[in-house]
């Protein structure tokens, strides 16, 4: 055992290494990626199977074939990545598993960076499966080896779902020295299709055994050291606190020092411990449920309560005593728990009204080809009835001013499909579809497959950057190389397209403007589906060329430059367009978009 | 004994790396240490905080308003934006030098950081101004601007930590051949 200061989602990956992990996948996603990074980067022997996936159902089944086998796997996504690999998960909840099998799913309270406030504990009373909710980094570590032992002794898959600031907090932590690991050897695949295939009858059977099960894991839960129940300091109080997660810490912090109400920390939501909860519950008159995301524990209570006809009342989001959107911090915990005992909080410092700060929306980076291409496809369809639909990727920033090119963005390998139910009903329309290279291979090949049978009239707009820039650069199908250190042959995606019989397929580089913007022309022309792919890679991803340079004696300060592509590369300086050049790529966009030769990428004489 | 930082300021400008450095420091002399920072949106200009919380009895990361010792703003107005963290009496360093908004030029801001450092200093108790953009000129390098915030910060004695000790963690993270340069702006801002 030793000490080392470790992000949360790094402390999962070694956790789950320490506790014999033989097999890792998963498909990128704030806030869960650093997971399985994490675990590439410690798999230096290569002992450990690891792999970004094409989506999350993929790897989910991967994973579950793994643990058929006998091995511990996990699987890493964000919470929305669920809903992509909740078809599996539902049946895999009937089928079991026979090695541990974790399926860590990050969520994301605010939301942070995601469409959506789902929340995964939500999910495993759905899917029926056990869930671990933790707390802190070192809780996180420690139980990851927990949920494998669970996942095993009852032969089913575990959800573990961290929030954001349990992924991304930091802490110097207590973890193994790799002489503690555990090491798992497979026992292999045994052929039994009783077991490992799905049918009615089976599932029939599973159903009734889950729900006793349920049961049995309720109690045993009960017991679990880490669904604390910590009596209250001070006597004859009749009051509690009901909490999880981040929060628990939030609500540490608040009762600090104070003579504290009764307070349960509920780590397995899903089977919720009743037998602990009702420990909890005795003798008191009054509790607060402080939660992130969905009223579980205040749900799980009030129906106890109804159970068992305790005089209890629970307070929470149902009961609108705590808001029910949005992520809680240690200042709003502070004031909920404030109301709830009816304690004075100190009197916050006054401190006077700041002035107007500037805000520093993202954008897209300087030199990005998104802006490159969708500028082009904006100056195609000028004075056209157009419509584009975006997708899930750092263009979804192309909705920003000036470029406002993201007319809908729904969810990862929508937008291919939404523009196809809008040509439908406006057939006058100019139908486009954005999505970004990893998207494509992720969930918008059988969007593509989806028009071309059904005779849409559409463009499909790839915007090839050759990597997965959003989530910090991940390899996918088309940029060549793997997580386990292999260079393979990339999966092409204009012979993808050809493949389903998209006959038209161009390849443009979004940096040679005029030419892009013909293109489009000529291509949206067409009837049926075509394709157009804008290929260049992340301007992150590759060296910068030297700034480019105005000639001020040029520059007649139309500021074209800056508001046709809002490029953060120019500025104003004393009201004049001028170059940064700390973040020009030197991509010449702006020298193709000024109308009087003022900008170029050399200075005269160079 | 607990330590409330809050560092702040703009993607790009290394504040990660300056609280990865007190972290490693308070690791290495077995001080418990937590952080908490933005993440995801850095590289695009956008604004950039770490909590870091440093001694025993820390339940969470992050640390409520009013409780930071020491605000390390690497920026004008991200000073102001985060100030509300800092404690009545807390001390508030800040680099002088603003960093316009990547939308500036569309939008027109005139903002110069001028309206920002008044605010610190009327409501600071304690404000220690750095001249960050003479800092890395005397220098000679535009990427040291944390090492000169970070030795102001120890110079404040109100980290556990002596410049030594800091400085020592940053040989051991950064690539050799930057080390010296490190060292220098370390005691530049110190």
């Amino acid at each position: 055992m030793h000490k080392e200061f470790l992000m949360g989602n790094a402390a999962i990956a070694r956790g789950a290494i320490a506790a014999g992990l033989n097999l890792i996948s998963g498909y990128p996603g704030t806030p869960s990626t650093e997971v399985l990074e994490t675990s590439a980067k410690c798999n230096k022997s290569g002992s450990l199977y690891v792999e970004w996936s094409v989506n999350e159902k993929a790897a989910l089944e991967l994973a579950a074939g793994a643990a058929y086998c006998g091995a511990r796997t996990m699987v890493t996504m964000k919470q929305v990545g669920l809903n992509v690999a909740s078809d599996p998960l539902m049946s895999l909840a009937y089928i079991g598993v026979k090695g541990g099998m974790v399926i860590l799913v990050a969520d994301d309270p605010g939301p942070i960076s995601s469409q959506t406030e789902q929340d995964t504990r939500t999910f495993a009373a759905y899917s029926k499966l056990p869930c671990f909710d933790p707390s802190s980094v070192q809780e996180a570590y420690d139980m990851i080896g927990e949920a494998f032992e669970l996942s095993e002794k009852y032969g089913t898959p575990v959800l573990f779902r961290p929030t954001t600031r349990v992924c991304h907090g930091y802490a110097s932590i207590d973890v193994k020295d790799e002489t503690e690991y555990k090491s798992v050897k497979p026992e292999g695949f045994v052929r039994d299709p009783s077991k490992w295939v799905i049918f009615p009858r089976l599932s029939y059977n599973a159903h009734i055994k889950i729900e006793a099960r349920n049961v049995t894991l309720s109690e045993e839960l009960s017991d679990y050291a880490r669904n604390l129940v910590i009596p209250e300091k001070a006597a004859g109080c009749k009051k509690g606190i009901a909490t999880h997660g981040i929060s628990y810490t939030y609500v540490a912090e608040a009762l600090a020092g104070k003579d504290a109400p009764r307070v349960m920390k509920v780590t397995t939501p899903f089977p919720f411990p009743e037998q602990a909860a009702l420990r909890f519950l005795d003798g008191l008159d009054e509790v607060l449920c402080i939660e992130e995301l969905d009223p579980v524990i205040e749900r799980e209570l009030t129906y106890i309560c109804g159970k068992h006809h305790l005089p209890v009342k629970i307070r929470g989001k149902l009961t609108h005593d705590v808001k029910n959107a949005g992520e809680n911090t240690c200042g709003t915990v502070a004031e909920n728990i404030a109301g709830f005992m009816g304690w004075e909080l100190p009197a916050a410092a006054k401190a006077e009204e700041p002035p107007a700060l500037p805000v520093r929306p993202p954008v897209l980076c300087a030199g990005c080809p998104h802006r490159a291409s969708f500028f082009a496809v904006k100056e195609a369809m000028k004075g056209q009835k157009a419509v584009f639909c975006g997708d899930i990727g750092c263009y979804t920033l192309g909705n920003a001013m000036p470029l406002d090119m993201v007319d809908t963005c729904l969810c990862m390998g929508a937008g291919v499909n939404i523009t196809q139910g809008i040509g439908h009903i406006e057939p006058d329309m100019k139908c486009f579809a954005f999505v970004g290279d990893s998207t494509f291979f992720a969930s918008a090949i059988t969007g593509a497959v989806n028009a071309v049978y059904n005779q849409a009239d559409m463009t499909l707009v790839i915007l090839d950057n050759s990597t997965t820039a959003m989530t910090g650069h991940q390899p996918h199908p088309g940029t060549g190389h793997t997580m386990m250190g292999q260079v393979v042959d990339k999966i092409d995606i204009t012979a993808v397209l050809k493949g389903i019989g998209v006959k038209t397929v161009v390849t443009v580089d979004p940096l040679d403007l005029k030419n892009a913007v013909e293109t489009v022309k000529c291509v949206a022309s067409e009837k049926g589906v075509k394709a157009i792919i804008f290929k260049l890679p992340c301007a992150v991803i590759i060296k910068p060329k030297k700034p480019a340079f105005i000639d001020t004696q040029k520059c007649t300060n139309c500021k074209r430059c800056i508001k046709a592509l809002g490029c953060p590369g120019i500025v104003l300086r004393d009201g004049r367009p001028a170059i940064e050049n700390s973040l020009c790529t030197g991509c010449g966009l702006c020298s193709q978009v000024c109308p009087c030769s003022a900008i170029s990428l050399t200075k005269e004489g160079e | 004994m607990q330590t409330n930082i809050m560092i702040c300021g703009v993607g790009g400008q290394g504040i990660v790396l300056t609280s990865k450095l007190i972290a490693a420091t308070a690791v290495s002399h077995d001080v418990p240490v937590m952080s908490a920072e933005t993440i995801g949106m850095a590289q695009k200009g956008g604004s950039v905080f770490s909590f870091l919380r440093l001694g025993d009895g820390i339940a969470s990361p992050m640390f409520p308003e009013g409780s930071a010792d020491l605000l390390i703003g690497f920026e004008p107005s991200e000073a102001v934006r985060m100030f509300p963290y800092l404690k009545k009496g807390g001390t508030a360093i800040v680099n002088t030098h603003p960093i316009m908004p990547v939308t500036a030029a569309l939008t027109g801001s005139d903002y110069d950081g001028a309206d920002m450092l008044e605010y610190i200093r009327r409501n600071a108790e304690k404000a220690v101004f750095v001249d960050g953009d003479k800092a890395i000129t005397d220098i000679g390098s535009p990427k040291v601007l944390n090492m000169v915030m970070l030795g102001a910060a120890v110079a404040t004695g109100l980290l556990p930590f002596s410049l030594e000790e800091i400085e020592e963690t940053m040989k051991a993270t950064v690539k050799p051949q930057f080390a010296e340069l490190n060292s220098k702006a370390l005691r530049y801002g110190g």
